[in-house]
């Protein structure tokens, strides 16, 4: 074999564990889907196996559906943009703090250790009736009587930004960790202000590591029932909530195939616009 | 076009005092480098003139102005880093207009002065490039224009060539310095290269751990070092203990491998008393000959030990009695042989005198 022929096929050797696994653990099952989504739950609650268009032709025309798609995208847009105006400037604070960068970033993934579960249900101590936040205003007299404040869209996407803000913290920190701060002190010493200098050098930089975040924020809300279903009231569920119902309470796999498929196919959509303008190479550094 | 004056400043960071108390005056127009090893507190000197550090003691005078309170982006200062620090998501014209647009200038006149900046640095054809698609001399060119575009009161150049291949960098080396005389703006050259620096500057600040260890003109500080420091960092000597006696004004040092050398006043500024000195002798003073020496020449038998042969000169290592010294020669033809006897000559009148 020539050199030239045993290089081209190195990668692929080192490839093709992860090659496999996604092979069989990813496309596999999401084919099993697609096969489903064209199945029919018929009366009895068995499976009819065929061709059939009814679960599209139900996900995709019931106003119900299309409403909740959008209030799901309404909420992971807000909880994005919330992850944006927060996450930044901490990810500046970061990326310009001399020498404790490493102890910062720690910081910023220690709620990983603990489940996503776990810390979405820890706001239920906080802010429900007999919660700590309840609790402090009896105490103090403020009020007489326990607010409820759980179980609404806000909690959802307060839930949500306390999921997501590390993947924005850490997707901009990467964008702005790799700008050279001899550019703003170059804008500055040419006259601009460091809020100037910031605008017309290092926020248009970070745009990549923003647009990033974003992505992740926006995809991974978008695709959440944990939150909706822990923090959310009846009226709050959202599109993966759709799904859970369908395949596990009502145990109709056909249909709750075809409503992932949907998610799949809009939120899809939203990485293909992302990567014709950015391209994926950005999302990958902030992973990483 | 200012001057800089530099009025007892300190700078500390936190325990560590990056620059002793130390003064110094920068005239306007000139080319003053401020050259030391890394660490030396040249760059944190010039930070502080730019306004990026602020000074822990002392004041900064611009022109005569004090601008210790003076922000940054209201000095009006022309600013070149080693690694260029352009705007990489802007075009040459957009960088070099960069400046331009907070000070007041019509915006019908920044195309053309845009154009001058780049005719001046010799690059007038990329202005609709982004900068990655310049190589990195080109690059340097584009930041010394955005600089000066701005018609700087003084340009801060922070080892402006360092970062750019050793041809390319003589290049640049004789272009900066015909830009600088060209507009005779006030500059502040701050390298770790003694070449760079003896070849361009109008004065040399050298430093050394903080502290100023001399300042004067480039043959000056070449010539008559001030310190031992300054001896070893430019060029290559050896230094001798001596002893130093003083007879009416005359200076004569008496050290065991030369004997009795006696030393021009001008070489010996810095010698008040009498007792221990140090006998300070370029390496490219001392001449190897098998030939007996000139009248008025110091002759020293010595051998050679080491040559390392380097083309146009040669440097020698040399044994005279118990002493080793070091020697750079030109040579026309073959270089001595490890082992050869050979005379060392010295002028007296090139050697300089330190106190001990």
């Amino acid at each position: 074999m020539s050199v030239e022929a045993r290089e081209a096929r190195q990668p692929w050797i080192l490839l093709s564990p992860a090659l496999t696994a996604v092979a069989l653990l990813l496309f596999v099952p999401l084919l099993f889907i697609v096969v489903y989504s064209f199945w029919l739950r018929t009366a009895t609650g068995a499976d009819q196996v065929g061709f059939f268009l009814d679960n599209w032709q139900e996900a995709l025309t019931d106003a119900f559906y299309r409403d909740i798609l959008l209030n799901t995208l309404k909420i992971a847009a807000i909880t994005t943009f919330v992850c944006a105006v927060m996450g930044y400037p901490a990810a500046y604070f970061i990326a310009r703090s001399k020498g404790n960068k490493a102890i910062l970033l720690l910081l910023l993934m220690l709620p990983f250790w603990i489940s996503y579960i776990i810390r979405t249900m820890s706001w239920i101590n906080i802010l429900g009736v007999s919660g700590a936040f309840n609790s402090a205003l009896l105490a103090l007299g403020i009020i007489n009587e326990p607010i409820q404040m759980l179980y609404n869209e806000t909690t959802v996407i307060l839930g949500l930004v306390h999921f997501l803000l590390p993947f924005m913290v850490l997707n901009v920190f990467v964008s702005l960790d790799g700008i050279d701060t001899n550019l703003e002190d170059a804008a500055n010493s040419l006259g601009a202000t460091r809020w100037q200098a910031f605008l017309q050098v290092t926020l248009p930089l970070s745009l990549p590591g923003l647009a990033a975040g974003g992505l992740l924020c926006f995809v991974l809300g978008a695709g959440t029932y944990i939150t909706p279903l822990v923090l959310g009231g009846p009226t709050d569920a959202m599109f993966a909530n759709l799904v859970f119902e369908a395949i596990i309470t009502q145990l109709n796999w056909p249909l709750g195939s075809a409503l992932s498929l949907m998610l799949l196919g809009v939120l899809g959509v939203l990485v293909l616009i992302y990567n014709r303008y950015l391209g994926m190479a950005q999302l990958m550094k902030g992973l990483g | 076009m200012s001057s800089v004056t530099l009025n007892n400043i300190v700078k500390r960071f936190g325990t560590f005092t990056a620059v002793h108390r130390s003064s110094l005056e920068i005239p306007e127009g000139a080319f003053v480098t401020l050259l030391g090893p890394s660490g030396c507190g040249k760059t944190t000197n010039l930070r502080m003139i730019a306004g990026l550090l602020d000074p822990t003691e002392g004041e900064i005078l611009i022109g005569g102005r004090r601008v210790n309170d003076v922000p940054i982006h209201k000095r009006n200062l022309g600013l070149v880093f080693q690694n260029y620090a352009l705007f990489p998501h802007k075009t040459v014209a957009e960088n070099v207009a960069f400046g331009l647009k907070y000070r007041n200038v019509p915006s019908s006149d920044i195309p053309r002065r845009v154009q001058e900046a780049l005719d001046l640095v010799q690059l007038p054809n990329v202005g609709d490039r982004y900068p990655k698609a310049l190589s990195g001399g080109q690059q340097q060119r584009i930041a010394l224009a955005r600089a000066i575009v701005i018609e700087p009161d003084v340009l801060l150049l922070d080892e402006p060539l360092s970062a750019l291949d050793a041809n390319l960098r003589e290049d640049m080396r004789v272009e900066l310095k015909r830009i600088q005389e060209r507009i005779g703006v006030t500059t502040v050259f701050v390298t770790h290269d003694q070449s760079e620096a003896l070849a361009m500057s109008d004065q040399i600040v050298v430093m050394s751990e903080g502290r100023v260890e001399q300042v004067g003109a480039p043959e000056e500080v070449y010539n008559t070092p001030a310190s031992e420091f300054v001896a070893h960092f430019l060029g290559a000597s050896n230094i001798l203990a001596a002893r130093c006696a003083l007879s009416g004004g005359a200076v004569t040092l008496h050290e065991k491998t030369f004997g009795t050398v006696p030393i021009p006043a001008a070489k010996a500024p810095r010698i008040t008393s009498e007792g221990p000195a140090k006998l300070v002798v370029r390496a490219e003073k001392l001449v190897l000959s098998t030939s007996p020496a000139p009248e008025g020449v110091i002759s020293v038998p010595a051998t050679v030990q080491t040559v390392d042969y380097q083309g146009q000169s040669v440097r020698y290592f040399v044994q005279a009695g118990d002493t080793q010294l070091q020697a750079i020669n030109m040579i026309d033809g073959h270089p001595f042989a490890v082992g050869t006897k050979v005379n060392l000559h010295l002028r007296p009148q090139d050697c300089a005198a330190l106190p001990g």
